[in-house]
């Protein structure tokens, strides 16, 4: 590829104290991709897209998003840039309702305009929001949980959406509908960088993919390469 | 049954201060994790604000917004001199800073005005008393009333109606996500800090006009009530925070009123009884909040 990477990492590194959870890695992310990052528990996937939204610093290393240098900008400042993450465990706000959550997605967006569009795509992807607008965020289902986490991501019209693990602890029919989904997603020009555990569907989605062990990548490449190599198998078997 | 009215209308009044000024607490408290003891100190300033008006001979509607908003500028300014470089610290640190400046403004309250009571000139008309039938109600404690229902309205509003206190109510669930969103973290500490001085001030109006006077450490007991209210409704649990106000007042009152004269020696720590009391069997509080209801303080 020619163009410059929507997003871009190199020599990231994440430390929590004495232990380093990511030990500088280089990666990047070009507009319209789906990438995947795979990986063990414990393997930093999570540290890395936090790191790359501010929710954890960046020890080491330089993260560039749209030509902009980001390492060190702070996380509410990267939601108006096209920059957000649905988080691992959904982390959606329990005491809001459905809707006030959405509108809290669009916080940072100045235009009324793009605030709508957000709003009517939002409510078009997930139907059943729509229908819960006035019900408390925490009496959801997990998988409806799941669509507002996604959703709330989607109401700040997003150059680059991150998604951490959306399919933890869904039931396999709910699972399928969130893949059909970022499938629905790819169709709207919606650039991914997902970390799944679920690597089948992972690997069916995306265009291509990392795959980290012990805080690095271990292997790289097209979704049909990593389908393919052992160094996956490896990995998840707590080799590196 | 005229004097349960009676009684009743002042624990109403009372415990309606109170609850303003837990609120105060507890939408600091919910946001950063901060329990502001220099909380009382805002009211002092209300106070002083209201006593210097007099002085000057500044009217008394053009005062009472003009203490309420010295509150508000003191405590925004205290967030942004004292709180700020500590934010994120641990909840000791915070607890400590926030003592250093309940002494510092107390001190030099001592200094630069005076360390004894001071008169604050009220209008005649919150001294006269309305009759209801047999009963007599003073106007402040009306006014008392009147004043924290539209206050809790007002927040109750802001809180759910509004942009930022919806961003506030998210802040005080996940404060990294609703930065995540957007959502500045200096603008909602900002904001939180204007609410409590805003509730602080209409406490202070509402505290001076039952007693007439101000002095350095005026702020102290109610925000040590309020303190108690605070946990009382659930720490962090801005429901909780009134539940509490109110409950504490009544105790209070009706204690004062009802407990027969030879237990009057004890009735504050009768009060604090019941207070522990229903912490025993409620440790988390009456309503706690959702975030820290499942988690031990
Ligand atoms: N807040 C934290 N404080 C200390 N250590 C942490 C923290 N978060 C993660 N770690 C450690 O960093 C390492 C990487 O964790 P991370 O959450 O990034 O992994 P992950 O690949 O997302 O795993 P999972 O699949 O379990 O979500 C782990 O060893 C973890 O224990
Ligand atoms: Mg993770």
């Amino acid at each position: 590829m020619t163009r410059a990477p929507l997003l871009s990492a190199q020599g990231l590194v994440v430390r929590y104290g004495a232990i380093e959870a990511v030990r500088g890695i280089d990666f990047s992310i070009h507009e319209g991709e789906i990438v995947t990052f795979l990986g063990a528990n414990g393997a930093g996937k999570s540290s890395t897209l936090n790191a790359l939204v501010s929710l954890v610093p960046a020890a080491e290393g330089q993260v560039l998003f749209g030509g902009e240098d980001i390492t060190d900008v702070a996380p509410e400042r990267l939601a108006p840039m096209g920059l957000t993450l649905a988080p691992e465990g959904r982390r959606v706000f329990g005491g809001l309702t459905v809707e006030e959550n959405l509108r809290m997605g669009a916080y940072g967006v100045r235009s009324a305009e793009k605030r709508e569009a957000a709003w009517d795509m939002v409510h078009d992807l997930f139907p059943i929001l729509h229908e819960r607008r006035h019900q408390f965020a925490g009496t959801l289902s997990g998988g409806q949980q799941q669509m507002l986490a996604i959703g709330r991501a989607l109401m700040c019209g997003p150059r680059l959406l991150l998604l951490d693990e959306p399919s933890l602890g869904l039931a396999p029919q709910i699972v399928g509908q969130i893949f059909d989904l970022i499938a629905l997603l790819r169709e709207r020009d919606v650039t991914l960088g997902i970390v799944e555990q679920n690597v089948a569907m992972a690997l069916e989605v995306a265009d291509r993919g990392y795959v980290m062990a012990g805080g690095r990548i271990v292997a790289e490449g097209t979704a049909a390469e990593l389908r393919q190599t052992d160094r996956l198998q490896a990995a998840y078997l707590g080799g590196s | 049954m005229d004097l349960f009215v009676q009684q009743t209308v002042n624990a109403l009044a009372l415990g309606g201060t109170y609850a303003l000024l837990a609120l105060g607490l507890a939408v600091v408290f919910s946001i950063m994790g901060l329990i502001n003891f220099a909380h009382g100190e805002l009211m002092t300033i209300s106070g002083y604000t209201l006593m210097y008006c007099g002085i000057a001979g500044v009217p008394f509607v053009i005062s009472v917004p003009l203490a309420i908003l010295a509150a508000m500028v003191a405590a925004v300014a205290m967030e942004r001199i004292a709180f700020r470089p500590v934010r994120g610290g641990s909840g000791a640190t915070m607890l400590i800073t926030s003592f250093a400046v309940a002494m510092i403004l107390q001190v030099l309250f001592q200094n630069l005005i005076s360390a004894r009571s001071q008169a604050v000139m009220l209008p005649p008309l919150l001294s006269e008393s309305l009759r209801i039938g047999n009963v007599i109600i003073g106007v402040n404690k009306i006014a008392a009333i009147v004043a924290t229902v539209l206050m809790l309205v007002f927040l109750d509003r802001f809180m759910n109606r509004q942009k930022t206190g919806i961003a506030m109510r998210a802040a005080a669930e996940d404060f990294a996500i609703a930065r995540l969103m957007g959502i500045r973290a200096n603008t909602v500490i900002a904001g939180a800090f204007a609410i409590s001085g805003l509730l602080a001030g209409v406490a202070a109006v509402l505290w001076v006009s039952q007693r007439a006077s101000v002095d350095p450490l005026m702020g102290f007991t109610p925000v040590l009530k309020a303190f108690i209210a605070a946990i009382l409704g659930g720490l962090g649990s801005l429901r909780g925070a009134v539940a509490g106000g109110f409950l504490l007042g009544f105790i209070e009152v009706y204690l004062a009123a009802f407990l027969p004269q030879e237990l009057q020696e004890f009735r504050d720590p009768i009060g604090l009884g019941i207070v522990v009391l229903i912490l025993l069997f409620r440790p988390n509080g009456m309503i706690p909040s959702r975030v820290l209801g499942s988690v031990k303080v």
